[in-house]
């Protein structure tokens, strides 16, 4: 790692929220308080001084945390100012249920549909999202603490429950394997310079607002006047240093929960493999991209998050629409070819034909998330879900991602990759697990999964049921710390 | 071969009958934006040469901008235009036209300044033409029939093929075979249909080979002034570079909400854009040349399947305005809005600065190339906020994106291979 630029300020953690940098993973226990607020005098006294975790490492770890977001409802309840809440990013005022043509991008449809949700959208819009964690055996004294502490300001919408299933999903896979590493060093120079070669270190700015991104560029915030920031609480934004930075050392936080449908999985695929559970099994990974235990199907590197497709341009070994590939197609700026500028300008200008048949999809480093979802529900293993043994209540996962542009990470990611029917060339067929099996504009099935071979055509899964089924979601900001303290405090 | 051919009517809507013509252009949408090919006034589906057609009400966007130079802006009535992409001479689609929904196009038409319903309609449009600046197209001569045709086939194959492992290497030649012999006997039972291309007019022959070695002549004479007049050039672009004024506010969510409305109704979408040229001889002459040089490119170089590195565009049009006064840009592309303004950014940066830094407020270019549109929030502000709803739009193939029509045409190309090694065989098993 270079050393970092001595001009360039660092990172002042200590007004980071601590769930930006730490998944909290000794943290095992987890919920998650969606509140509305009811007395705005209250609700603003009480996160004029919640007790949030920032992101200084603290040894030991502490025995349980608290993280705070909020919706664009939400600051206006707390009667944060128009023309404030005005700046933030036109998604998150949007909101993620906000409007069907969103919803449609997004592919939140027939029992995914906003309508059918459990919370996020009308009444049930949450104001406040409080995220709690705690070391084993001690979250329910530490929620009873926040619960007496927020009483007076607000009413609590829900509590959604996390279970711990030791890093595995409820499908029955490894998960979270797939992480950005965010450069908090500082370590990248700030520039605009086209990368060929696909990299896990994402610029400080993908994540926190106030930092340079990919492009070497600031996104945008709320700026203020220092004037209406007197007891100068907030940090200066450096890219304006007359302005005070209301998002700096905050991101956005993308939340939904997504009830997965873990029986329906395996006893499709079992009937589909008549029977035969090795085959059943050797399908799911297929779907995933990975083995059960988290080894991509790709030969990795280093490690199980240490590789490219570039090894496998047909999806022979990883399927071009496995749900890893949609996710995250690890490629580069330009398509590859020889090295020298010849071959770089002629794949530049798209001469190049072995080139352009690699660069339907491009880019990826503007388009990451860091994930910190959690799960919920009874796990069960295969076995289990293909058994009639009686389950108790849904199984599912808290998606929470968090990016600094919602436009260009989490909703590109769920458009273009994840819902999106000609991902890398295919046809009729969405992210196998996520993807919601609606027919498309012409009436095409949009329900199969291809598995590419070298010794034929496409073997076809089809009619691939829902395994998914979005129950709720919201679009918050997760503010830094000082500027919770000014949201709480300043009229 | 038949080459596609673009057709664009613009004309001046008469005072106080825009509404009308709103409420109008409504009724020929089954969903909003989207045009029903049998609607009453314009049956789209019924030209069977017909790839893409708009109705759009070009407003007076951004032309207020030019104050910031100390220009007067021009008062621009607003204007109807109609826009078709065609297979064919544009010509024989007009009198097709005029023929089957003349009396639709007479109700159009009759919003705008100085239409006589009485008179000769064809002649009307003539008169109200008005040329592409620059034109591509993503295939040249890929007809409407043959896009149907080999969708129909894809279909017919992928249904048919066996989905198992081949036993052997050979093994591809005879699942081939047998997939030839079903597509002859489907064809002759006239359940598929697959037509020969058509033989290529002599005239298009001859007017692109004088147009191939034209403009390459003239810029070769021209060539000798740029060199001595280049400090000069340089000089003058780099002022402007330096201190051209940036107009990239966030466009109203109203707005937005509008446009997006408009959007993800089928996989292709379509984008209309207009503004004004940045006013001076300079960038006038600057932008043409520029168009000149890209309708060189799209008509020579890019007519197989990309724009540069973009291959999510079917048909994309440049067209100066208003003697010069503002560049209207048109163009049809797979995906949503996002991913293909994420494209321009990563892929074609470069390409737009050329066209559009010289469109007055286009976020601050270097070198008429460099940064530009990698301002990424800038430009997507820009580009949002230069947009204009497109009020009816039509596609004759809906759901097909590009990546299909490629794969189609491969599946039809290897059908019709007289030959193929077991390696080939196996590829074009894998297309199906």
């Amino acid at each position: 790692m270079r050393p970092r630029n001595p001009e360039r300020p660092g990172v002042e953690l200590d007004d980071v929220q601590g769930i930006l940098r730490f998944g909290y993973k000794h943290h095992k226990e987890a919920c998650f308080l969606l509140l509305r607020v009811k007395d705005g005098d209250a609700a603003r006294a009480w996160l004029a001084q919640a007790p949030v975790s920032s992101a200084v490492k603290a040894d030991p770890p502490p025995r349980a945390t608290l993280q705070i977001a909020l919706t664009a409802e939400g600051l206006k309840a707390l009667g944060v100012a128009p023309d404030l809440i005005g700046a933030f990013a036109e998604e998150f005022l949007g909101g993620m249920a906000g409007d069907e043509d969103r919803i449609r991008r997004l592919g939140d449809l027939g029992p995914s549909h906003p309508s059918a949700w459990d919370w996020g959208q009308g009444e049930h819009m949450p104001h406040v999202l409080l995220l709690l964690y705690a070391l084993p055996g001690l979250l329910g004294e530490w929620r009873r603490s926040i619960e007496d502490g927020c009483e007076p300001g607000f009413e609590q919408l829900a509590c959604l429950g996390a279970s711990d299933m030791d890093g595995i999903e409820p499908f029955g896979f490894v998960d979270g394997i797939s992480e950005p590493e965010i450069d908090w060093g500082r370590s990248r120079p700030v520039e605009d310079r086209e990368r060929l070669e696909y990299g896990n270190l994402t610029c400080l700015g993908e994540l926190l607002l106030g930092y340079p991104n990919e492009y070497g560029l600031y996104t945008d915030r709320p700026l203020l006047d220092p004037g209406r920031d007197p007891g100068a609480m907030l940090p200066r934004a450096e890219d304006e240093p007359g302005k005070s930075d209301l998002g700096r050392n905050g991101s956005y936080l993308v939340m939904r929960q997504l009830g997965q449908d873990v029986r329906g999985f395996w006893r499709y695929l079992q009937r589909e493999a008549a029977g035969d559970t090795a085959l059943a099994r050797q399908w799911a990974e297929a779907m995933v991209g990975r083995r059960m235990d988290g080894t991509p199907l790709i030969d990795g590197g280093r490690d199980a998050n240490d590789f490219t497709y570039g090894s496998d341009p047909k999806g022979l070994r990883c399927p071009l629409g496995a749900h890893i590939r949609r996710a995250n197609p690890r490629n580069a700026d330009l398509p590859p070819g020889s090295p020298g500028l010849l071959s770089r300008l002629k794949r530049t200008l798209g001469l190049d034909a072995r080139a352009r048949a690699l660069d339907l999809v491009a880019s990826t480093r503007f388009h990451r998330l860091v994930r910190r979802g959690r799960e919920y529900g009874p796990q069960l293993t295969m076995e289990q879900a293909l058994g009639d043994g009686p389950v108790a209540g849904e199984t599912g996962l808290h998606f929470i991602c968090l990016a600094a542009n919602i436009g260009r990470q989490f909703e590109f990611v769920q458009n273009a990759w994840i819902v999106g029917t000609k991902f890398n060339g295919l046809r009729g067929e969405g992210d196998p697990l996520l993807g919601h099996r609606e027919p498309g504009p012409d009436g095409e099935p949009t329900d199969r999964f291809s598995i590419q071979r070298p010794d034929g055509p496409d073997l076809h899964l089809c009619g691939l049921p829902r395994f998914v089924t979005v129950r709720g979601g919201a679009y918050f900001f997760m503010p830094g710390i000082r500027a919770l303290r000014y949201l709480a405090t300043t009229r | 071969m038949t080459p596609q051919s673009e057709l664009l009517v613009i004309a001046p809507i008469a005072d106080g009958r825009e509404s009308d013509l709103r409420a109008l252009l409504d009724t020929m949408n089954t969903a909003p934006g989207l045009a029903d090919p049998e609607n009453a006034l314009l049956p789209f589906g019924r030209f069977e040469r017909l790839h893409f057609a708009r109705l759009v009400v070009l407003e007076d966007t951004h032309m207020a901008d030019l104050r910031l130079y100390g220009a007067q802006p021009p008062r621009l009535a607003p204007r109807l235009a109609f826009l078709v992409d065609c297979d064919g001479p544009s010509e024989a689609l007009l009198s097709d036209l005029c023929a089957i929904a003349g009396d639709g196009l007479c109700r159009l038409f009759s919003h705008c300044e100085g239409f006589d319903p009485a008179g000769d309609l064809l002649d009307w449009m003539r008169r109200h033409r008005v040329p592409a600046s620059a034109n591509y197209v993503n295939w040249v001569g890929r007809t409407v029939r043959q896009v149907r045709e080999e969708s129909a086939l894809q279909r017919a194959l992928s249904a048919r093929v066996p989905r198992t492992a081949l036993t052997s290497p050979g093994d591809a030649q005879r699942v081939r075979r047998e997939l030839v012999d079903y597509v002859g006997a489907e064809v002759r039972a006239g359940r598929l249909a697959l037509s020969s291309p058509e033989a290529t007019l002599v005239g298009w022959w001859v007017s692109n080979l004088i147009h191939a070695v034209l403009v390459p002549l003239l810029g070769l004479i021209a060539l000798p002034l740029l060199i001595v007049a280049s400090p000069v050039l340089v000089y003058q672009l780099r002022r402007r570079e330096l201190t051209d004024p940036e107009v990239c506010p966030p466009p109203s969510p109203k707005a937005l909400a509008e446009l997006r409305h408009l959007e993800d109704r089928d996989l292709t979408n379509q984008f209309t854009a207009i503004g004004p040229v940045k006013p001076g001889l300079f960038r006038r002459w600057l932008v043409t040349v520029l168009l000149v040089l890209i309708d060189y490119g799209c008509r020579h170089f890019f007519t197989r399947g990309y724009l540069a590195r973009v291959q999510t565009i079917h048909f994309a049009r440049w067209v100066l305005l208003d003697g010069g006064v503002r560049v209207l840009f048109l163009s049809n592309y797979d995906g949503s809005h996002e991913a293909y303004m994420d494209d321009f950014i990563n892929k074609v940066a470069w390409g737009l600065n050329l066209i559009f830094s010289n469109g007055v407020g286009w976020p601050r270019t270097d070198w008429l190339i460099k940064r530009g549109a990698r301002r990424e929030l800038c430009f997507k502000k820009y580009q949002r906020g230069h947009q204009i709803p497109t009020q009816v739009w039509y596609k004759a193939y809906p759901g097909l994106t590009l990546v299909d029509l490629a794969r189609n045409r491969r599946i039809r190309e290897g059908l019709e291979q007289a030959e193929m090694t077991d390696a080939q065989a196996l590829a074009w098993l894998r297309l199906l």
